[in-house]
């Protein structure tokens, strides 16, 4: 069991976390390397949907990790490497959008969706608390209901 | 309140609708960072060659409308494109082609099979310029005012879509 357990949580785990872009290249101060990796990490692919180029093997995305290392031996803060991306490529080679005028909807819809969602909840329970104090039954019906539930009982 | 009732439904035509917008666009299309923008500076050497072959200098001289194409040899599409291309060349539009990533003898063999549509030709052996560019992948054409990128087609020209779109955007820019 313990074994199987094992083998479970082995199938879950993402490798792909782990991934780096191989290139035959590398910067050799390991720190700059991470640095690189770091950025490659946070830029689109642009002729692959949805991948980094630390994902792809796509001629593009080895060119953009080629210009990537050269900006951070160079010097250039990771802000500075994706203001070069972002220069050419727009917004769009940034996996994770910037927050601003065009994206403000994309970043709070998600809250004003759990909002509505909290509105609706407590609309619902106002409405089920105001319904609940209702009239007790009367002497008379529940007599009737008495001879009612005895009725079914019989047949 | 009758208007409560059709809330739901409100909300399951407005998500219809962003979702049959969303899903007919083309991913492939990705908006340009660079229109309207003044061309990068470059300068590529002839094929084959160390002389120059053009440079952005030479884009900014000119007065008219110009295109600016990326192509390959070995880009299948490319050979699509191609009879459009002689199309604006015979309607005297000046197409600046670079050649990206190619042996200088592939694309020599290309040109002479296929005919020459362009008025300089170049070549971008490691593909930096194209990135300059913004350039995602072969072909794509840049339409160029004074030195300033007006607008960009990625992928082959289509004859559906020449004398509708291209020619049309061309000549609203040259006016």
């Amino acid at each position: 069991m313990r074994m199987f357990a094992a083998f479970i949580i082995w199938l879950m785990m993402s490798f792909s976390v782990l991934a780096v872009g191989v290139d035959e290249v590398r910067l050799s101060d390991p720190a700059e390397e991470a640095r690189a990796q770091n950025i490659m990490k946070q830029l689109r692919c642009l002729v692959c949907q949805n991948q980094s180029i630390v994902d792809s093997d796509a001629g593009l995305a080895k060119d953009l990790r080629i210009i990537v290392r050269e900006r951070v031996i160079e010097g250039d803060d990771d802000q500075q490497v994706l203001t070069y991306m972002t220069s050419r490529y727009g917004d769009w080679v940034l996996l994770k959008p910037p927050f601003d005028g065009a994206t403000i909807v994309l970043w709070l819809s998600p809250f004003l969706l759990l909002m509505i969602g909290f509105f609706v909840i407590y609309k619902n329970q106002t409405a089920r608390k105001t319904t609940g104090n209702s009239v007790p039954l009367s002497a008379e019906e529940k007599k009737r209901l008495k001879s009612l539930l005895k009725d079914k009982g019989n047949k | 309140m009758w208007i409560k009732k059709f809330i739901p439904f409100l909300i399951f035509c407005v998500i219809s609708l962003a979702l049959y917008v969303g899903l007919n666009l083309n991913p492939g299309i990705i908006p340009s960072a660079l229109i309207n923008k003044p061309i990068p500076e470059f300068s590529l050497p002839v094929v084959g060659g160390e002389e120059v072959g053009f440079s952005s200098a030479d884009l900014i001289a000119e007065d008219e409308v110009v295109l600016v194409n990326f192509f390959a040899s070995w880009c299948a599409p490319c050979y699509v494109e191609h009879p459009y291309l002689m199309k604006l060349k015979e309607r005297g539009y000046k197409i600046y082609g670079v050649s990206y990533k190619d042996k200088a003898r592939a694309t020599n063999k290309f040109i002479t099979t296929q005919g020459d549509p362009y008025y300089k030709i170049a070549a971008d052996e490691d593909g930096r310029v194209a990135i300059d560019w913004g350039w995602s992948g072969v072909p794509e054409t840049y339409i160029i005012k004074n030195g300033v990128i007006k607008y960009k087609h990625v992928g082959p020209i289509h004859e559906m879509e020449f004398e509708d779109k291209i020619m049309s955007i061309i000549e609203s820019i040259d006016q």
